[in-house]
């Protein structure tokens, strides 16, 4: 059966359409889900896509994490069920305490779209499962407030608990630690800044994306043992 | 009522004063001098140039909506039609950069979503004065902001466009913004058909903000004061433009729209008249019923606000309760503001009071028309006759490394880094391509656009320049495959009311036309600039061409890159080594533009876009000789290509050859057991074709003259960043 996945839309949210054909390529089902509803039917993937979920208006996520929708995204994954936040998606994720730390500006003061390269530093999580440790992924980022940061102590447990999974091979945005992608504690939330979903076809230049939407449906069909 | 001192600060002048008393048969209200003094306004009337534009070839069996609407429309694909539009934005930029280029990208959007398209992809013709300037690097900042800042938060992809630098833009930047879009369900037109039929204006409340932007601004030069008119420039809430096209979008699908159209230039006056004039009917707006901003406005001000991110829906009773649910729920508001009504005439209320009652067609088509006069200037010849600025270099190696680090010709990454330019999945060649190449949404099928406008030509000849234009535009698309298949254009010009201004404007639209004529590309539409000047010097003339193909598959898209190595490279097209005049050379060598352009030889050109067209399946490689000529053009091809190559030039003076800027010449690469075929069908098209030699290795190697390819990838890559890390001054 195919995993299904809801695609929460804030208003100002603008790649929902393209995680939704990335995902529906690699066999999900996928449906979008408005940011007032109060509740999510049983999906086994929640993906909060890029954009400017409100604008951004006063911080990124700042107001997102207001939405409706994000009491049920919380329950979602204390459920222990797979949620993923992609670039305005991992702003939200952090503004709402679901993923540690903040996203601050990019160190260069700029908007940046542009390829990055990602080396897989954990493969013991459900969304890297599909790569081996130190494999390098070609996927774009594009934000301007990307630069991830948290506190001392956090990023020695977070290290020390392997959260970080996703590291930058040449930090573009000044980045902590060159982290582009984390998970939590429970290794269930993944909040990344490069977008997976503009990576899945070899025409637009790699498709480095499945690997990591791929590992989280074959996590859905066969569940990674709690660690 | 009014006074005539009032009209001229408006911008009217006592003649057009004078026919606007005689078309009500009274005195104007002051609401009513407002509306006129907008629709009657350069910007929205074309009254200058209307009488050159007629001469335009607009229609073919691929247009499908001609000028004169929202946006052209083209058939590219069977059952897929697209919107292309550019449109300009220079005066607001200019005054307050980051949201005069916001807004600019506000503006076609709309354009395009009046249509019923969905808006896919952006492309940005830029001028700057030169960047030694901090004032230049203030506004290069600014736009590129202003742009990333709203292109991106809509989520539409800037794929492409122009970053060009003159002295003669340093204090009238250029900011022309074109846009793609294709129609997801139903074309939509401007109309207001139906008497009873509800008026629904829909999106941002209307403040104060961009009153006169058509009038004040758009349609008058500036002086040392033009900072006084930053009022004047309306701000841009991207976040409310994203939900605008999400809801627009699904009213249209929803089939709950009689007509639509955008608010623009000259706000709610706009679209209330040219609306009903194109459809026989009248309207009666209540203007107490404008959601607004702020409060105690003035009638007048409600009437030409340019308030961003508002259209005009018209609705049938039955379909309003759905129409305002489907707002409410992209968290827009609605407002009906009025009804569609026999009467020809829009009528205008406020407080009970009738503020406005006039004819529809007389705000929208009964604006002046001039033939202004015109006059080929003087200086002109002495220009021809000078010398174009061809003379040698001191050194060959140091000549093309000047030019690789040429503003004009370095990698513009700084600039499209900062634009989402792959959102939709669409972009297979993006921003330093010949031509982006889109993907359309759900097809095989993808288009091949870009913007060209090369000034220097224009400025020696504007005729000629205004071909090479369209001729550059159209082989830039063909060098990806693509089929070119019609323009849009932005006019960019002085002051229209000097006779010089006013030649060398009918001289370009001449120009456009006779080319798109040759070339089988007719315009559908665009936008004309006048009064770029400050201080009473105007800019080169500007004619900028987006030219819009059609490739039947994304995925057989030509780049501009060496492929492989050890494939053939072949020069399609003939060098003519005395071919300087306003040459990109002559600029950074010798710091000189002159000379007279050649003519380009359409019947030529439209047997190299053949070949590029027909041969796209034998090519790995195909890039336009445009500014540097053949040296940088190869140079280009391998760094994109991340290859050298290693070739002997064509017999001739060696600088000479390097960098003449012939037109209708292409560098194309391909496998070596390809080229028989490759110069057999240039014999077939009387196309001049010649083997130059092949690619791979690790320098730019052309047998005179030899550099490491990555000395030509230094300069070219940190050129722009490096100039723009100095300090910037408002």
């Amino acid at each position: 059966m195919s995993a299904r996945v809801g695609i929460v839309v804030f208003p100002g949210s603008n790649c929902e359409i393209d995680c939704r054909r990335a995902l529906d390529s690699l066999g999900a089902d996928t449906t979008m889900v408005w940011h007032t509803e109060k509740s999510l039917p049983d999906f086994d993937l929640v993906v909060l896509p890029g954009g400017f979920a409100h604008g951004d208006y006063l911080r990124t996520g700042a107001l997102a994490r207001f939405s409706p929708i994000m009491d049920a995204v919380r329950a979602h994954a204390e459920a222990g069920k797979y949620l993923i936040g992609i670039c305005n998606g991992f702003q939200v994720l952090c503004e709402a305490g679901l993923l540690p730390g903040a996203l601050r500006k990019n160190s260069g003061l700029k908007f940046l779209c542009k390829w990055t390269e990602l080396r897989v530093d954990e493969t013991d999580t459900p969304f890297t499962r599909r790569a081996e440790r130190g494999d390098v992924l070609k996927i774009p980022i594009n934000h301007f407030e990307g630069n991830w940061y948290c506190e001392p102590d956090a990023l020695e447990s977070m290290r020390a608990n392997g959260q970080i999974v996703l590291r930058y091979t040449d930090n573009p945005n000044g980045s902590l630690d060159d982290a582009a992608g984390i998970v939590n504690e429970a290794r269930n939330v993944m909040g990344l800044m490069p977008h997976p979903e503009r990576a899945c076809e070899a025409l637009l230049g790699s498709t480095d994306g499945t690997v990591l939407f791929g590992s989280v449906l074959d996590s859905v069909a066969v569940p990674v043992a709690a660690s | 009522m009014t006074s005539p001192a009032v009209h001229r600060e408006l911008g009217l002048t006592d003649d057009e004063f004078e026919s606007i008393h005689a078309h009500l048969g009274r005195e104007p209200t002051f609401t009513e001098l407002a509306m006129f003094s907008v629709m009657w306004s350069e910007h929205c009337s074309y009254k200058s140039s209307r009488v050159h534009l007629q001469g335009l070839p607009t229609s073919g069996p691929q247009i499908l909506v001609g000028p004169g609407e929202g946006a052209g429309i083209v058939e590219v694909a069977p059952g897929v039609a697209v919107a292309w539009k550019i449109e300009s934005h220079n005066h607001p930029s200019f005054v307050e950069p980051v949201n005069g280029a916001a807004t600019g990208i506000g503006g076609i959007v709309r354009d395009i979503l009046s249509m019923g398209a969905r808006p896919i992809a952006l492309m940005d013709s830029l001028r700057f004065g030169p960047l030694d300037d901090a004032h230049t690097r203030y506004l290069v900042d600014g736009v590129v902001n202003g742009i990333s800042s709203y292109g991106n938060s809509i989520g539409v992809p800037t794929v492409g466009g122009e970053t060009i630098f003159e002295h003669c833009y340093a204090e009238n930047p250029l900011v022309n913004v074109a846009c793609l879009g294709v129609i997801e369900h139903a074309l939509m037109r401007g109309r207001a058909e139906g008497p009873g039929n509800a008026v629904v204006l829909i999106g941002s409340s209307t403040g104060r903000d961009g009153i006169g932007g058509a009038s004040v601004l758009a349609s008058a030069e500036f002086d040392e004061a033009s900072g006084d008119k930053r009022p004047s420039v309306q701000v841009g809430d991207p976040f409310t433009e994203k939900l605008l096209i999400e809801a627009s979008l699904e009213l249209i699908r929803r089939g709950l729209l009689v007509g639509f159209q955008d608010l623009g230039a000259g706000g709610i006056s706009c679209p209330t008249s040219e609306m009903t004039a194109k459809s026989g009917t009248g309207m009666r707006i209540d203007l107490d019923s404008v959601h607004r901003r702020e409060p105690a406005m003035e009638p007048f001000e409600v009437m030409i606000s340019e308030s961003q991110e508002r259209m005009l829906a018209v609705v049938e009773p039955r379909h309003l309760t759905d129409v305002l649910a489907v707002c409410e729920r992209w968290e827009l508001t609605a407002s009906v503001i009025g009804e569609i009504t026999d009467s020809a005439t829009v009528e205008v209320s406020s407080a009970g009071e009738a503020v406005a009652e006039v004819r529809a067609t007389a705000l929208a088509d009964e604006g002046p028309v001039y033939n202004r006069a015109m006059e080929r200037p003087g200086w002109i010849e002495e220009l021809h006759a000078a010398d174009p600025g061809g003379g040698a270099p001191e050194s060959l190696a140091g000549a093309l490394l000047d030019l690789l680090g040429a503003p004009d010709v370095c990698s513009k990454h700084w600039v499209w880094e900062q634009y989402d330019h792959m959102i939709f999945l669409g972009t297979v060649q993006g921003p330093g391509s010949d031509a982006a190449v889109i993907r359309l949404p759900d097809r095989e099928e993808a288009v091949a656009i870009s913007v060209d406008g090369p000034g220097r030509l224009c400025y020696l000849d504007p005729y000629r320049g205004a071909i090479a234009a369209v001729a550059e535009a159209a082989r830039n698309v063909a060098c990806t495959g693509a089929r070119p298949l019609a323009i849009t254009n932005c006019l960019n010009f002085g002051n229209p009311e000097k006779p010089e201004v006013m030649w060398s404007f009918a001289e370009a639209v001449r120009g456009i036309g006779d080319a798109a004529r040759a070339l089988g590309t007719p315009v559908t539409g665009g936008n004309v600039s006048f009064y770029n000047e400050t201080n009473g010097r105007a800019i080169y003339p500007t004619p900028v061409i987006g030219m819009l193909g059609a490739l039947d598959s994304a995925r057989r898209a030509v780049g501009l890159g060496w492929r492989a190595d050890d494939d053939a490279i072949v020069l399609l097209g003939l060098t003519d080594p005395s071919h300087f005049a306003g040459s990109q050379y002559a600029k950074v060598l010798h710091g000189i533009v002159a000379g007279r352009p050649p003519e380009v030889d359409l019947d030529a050109e439209r047997a190299l876009i053949r070949q590029l067209v027909g041969n796209a399946d034998l090519l790995h490689s195909a890039h336009d000789l445009s500014d540097g000529g053949l040296g940088v053009a190869l140079a280009e091809a391998s760094i994109a290509g991340g290859r050298g190559f290693s070739i002997d030039l064509p017999a001739g003076p060696t600088h000479e050859v390097l960098f003449s800027e012939s037109p209708t010449r292409v560098a194309v690469s391909c496998a070596v057991d390809s080229v028989d075929r490759l110069l057999e069908r240039a014999a077939d098209l009387r196309l001049h074709a010649t083997v130059l030699g092949r690619t791979g290795g690790d320098a730019l190697d052309f047998g005179a003259l030899s550099l490491p390819l990555k000395d030509g990838i230094a300069r070219w890559s940190a050129a722009l960043p490096s100039a723009l890390s100095d300090s910037i001054s408002p």
